[in-house]
């Protein structure tokens, strides 16, 4: 029994090293199915990691409702503070800032230019406006209908205003994206298999005699499958690794423009890449894929010689 | 043995072959010389009839233990059929290669072979620096590598001049002198009938004469 596993462990080293030895004979057309193999599992890569940013993007918005409580005009500032304090009370509120009338006042009029119309007037038109900020945690539809009916009841409020059509709106929208992405990254995953699976199919092609004749001298299914399926590994490997520096550069050279966008909207978004489990689902991705092309494909040569 | 359009390359073949003997098989093309050593080296399948080889009857031969039986056999192909894109060394190394022997005997080896050849010199050439005569005879050397019990030749001086030729018949009377059971396929009946060996010659699928008397089932 030892000897069977001394032979089968030097057939094993005899496939890991001339597989090696065949990747560095014929460089060039190694390093191109190679890159084929990364340039394919990068699309749908990039694309998963497209759409979990936007993921997490999304999720920061959804949440943030905003409600503007136009008081009545009669509350002066000191009443209106109270107002504030009470509602800084809920649980469902995390940010309450009252806007004074004077602070409107003076920012409209830097901003209209209609500043000496205004001085006209006796009278600060303005009223006190209170601005409710949602609290980003467990909120739903029915928590935020519940609020919004809650503040309409005020008695002390003359008006009350929010945004959330503009973001429902918004997140319809990320969902038909979410949907669109997920059935590019589907038809990339197919284009990928079709991909390896056809350079596989090639190159193997060119060892068809050779496949022949070591059957016809004695060779079992296993001992012709193994060269290929140890290449088919190498190839996978560094396939995955050149996927992976694809997007890490990818994610690099975007990572600068972005945080400027997202400094723009006075956020802190910072994007998020492929973490190191993602990176080893890749490589294994790539591995498994060329392995299992390979199989496949000696596979099917091998019954096609048995045919004849 | 049938082929799928219906035509019946071999029919009522009787046939016994000893263990260490050489025999040639002869014919015209067609006659189903190459057919019957496909059949003993498991190529074909019989469709009907009965192949005993070394006691072991063909069709009992389970699909995966088909490989090892062919590890016993060597086969010397019309066509060489030679990797292009290996050297001679790898070539003549594949059998034992496949039967794992270690690098150390699978370079003496190789290197016994071709010198029996008399082709040790070009051992890390490649096969298309090679003539036509040189090329069929690294493919006897690779048939022999491995040392089998059985040697199966289907038309191997097919491209070789009448003294090369010679030459590879003599040189397969060595193999069978130290005990090798040799069946060679040749249309080449004037030559054949000049070594002195048993000669089959089949006609359309069937054998029309035995240069030995004695009929009964083929078994080494």
């Amino acid at each position: 029994m030892n000897r069977h596993i001394k032979t089968w462990l030097k057939q094993h080293a005899h496939a890991f090293f001339f597989s090696l030895g065949q990747y560095v004979k014929n460089p060039i057309n190694n390093i191109l199915t190679t890159f084929v193999i990364g340039i394919s599992l990068a699309f749908p890569t990039g694309f998963y990691v497209f759409l979990n940013n936007i993921q997490i993007l999304s999720s920061g918005w959804e949440e943030s409702i905003e409600i503007n409580l136009f008081l009545d005009t009669a509350i002066n500032e000191q009443e209106a503070n109270i107002i504030v304090n009470r509602l800084s009370k809920r649980n469902d509120v995390s940010e309450i800032i009252l806007i004074k009338k004077d602070e409107a006042l003076a920012e409209y009029k830097e901003l209209s230019g209609f500043s000496d119309a205004l001085d006209v007037l006796d009278e600060n038109p303005f009223p006190n406006v209170i601005l409710v900020k949602q609290a980003l945690k467990n909120t739903d539809e029915y928590k935020t209908k519940k609020l919004i009916s809650e503040l309409e009841a005020m008695t002390e409020i003359d008006n009350i205003q929010y945004d959330n059509t503009w973001v429902k709106r918004l997140i319809r929208i990320l969902d038909i994206i979410k949907i669109v992405i997920f059935i590019i990254s589907t038809l990339l995953a197919i284009a990928v298999l079709l991909i390896v699976g056809n350079t596989i199919r090639l190159s193997i092609y060119s060892y068809r005699d050779e496949i022949e004749i070591t059957k016809l001298f004695g060779g079992t299914d296993s001992f012709i499958q193994r060269p290929f399926l140890y290449s088919g590994f190498w190839y996978g490997l560094f396939g995955g690794v050149i996927a992976w520096l694809l997007i890490t550069a990818s994610l690099h050279i975007l990572s600068e423009p972005i945080k400027n966008l997202s400094n723009l909207y006075a956020g802190d978004f910072q994007l998020v890449g492929l973490g190191p489990t993602n990176t080893l689902y890749l490589l294994s991705a790539g591995v498994l894929l060329r392995l299992l092309g390979s199989w496949v494909s000696v596979k099917r040569h091998l019954y096609a010689i048995e045919a004849k | 043995m049938a082929y799928p359009a219906g035509n019946k390359a071999l029919l009522d073949i009787n046939l016994n072959i000893d263990k260490g003997e050489m025999v040639y098989v002869s014919g015209r093309s067609g006659a189903g010389k190459s057919t019957l050593l496909k059949l003993i080296n498991l190529i074909d399948r019989s469709t009907r009839g009965q192949i005993i080889v070394k006691g072991q009857s063909l069709e009992r031969i389970k699909k995966n233990h088909v490989p090892i039986f062919r590890r016993n056999i060597g086969f010397i192909f019309q066509n060489h059929r030679l990797l292009n894109d290996r050297t001679i060394f790898d070539n003549v190394a594949l059998p034992l290669i496949i039967a794992g022997n270690n690098h150390h005997d699978v370079k003496r080896r190789v290197q016994a072979s071709l010198d029996k050849v008399d082709l040790l010199s070009k051992i890390n050439s490649y096969p298309m620096e090679l003539s036509g005569g040189e090329q069929q005879r690294i493919g006897v050397a690779r048939a022999v590598v491995h040392r089998p019990a059985i040697l199966l030749a289907d038309e191997p001086t097919g491209n070789l001049d009448p003294t090369l030729s010679w030459e590879m018949m003599s040189l397969f009377e060595q193999f069978n002198q130290v005990g090798v059971t040799v069946l060679i396929a040749s249309h080449e009946l004037d030559m054949i009938k000049h070594m002195k060996k048993r000669i089959i010659i089949l006609n359309k699928g069937r054998i029309t004469n035995d240069s030995e008397i004695s009929e009964r089932v083929v078994k080494n």
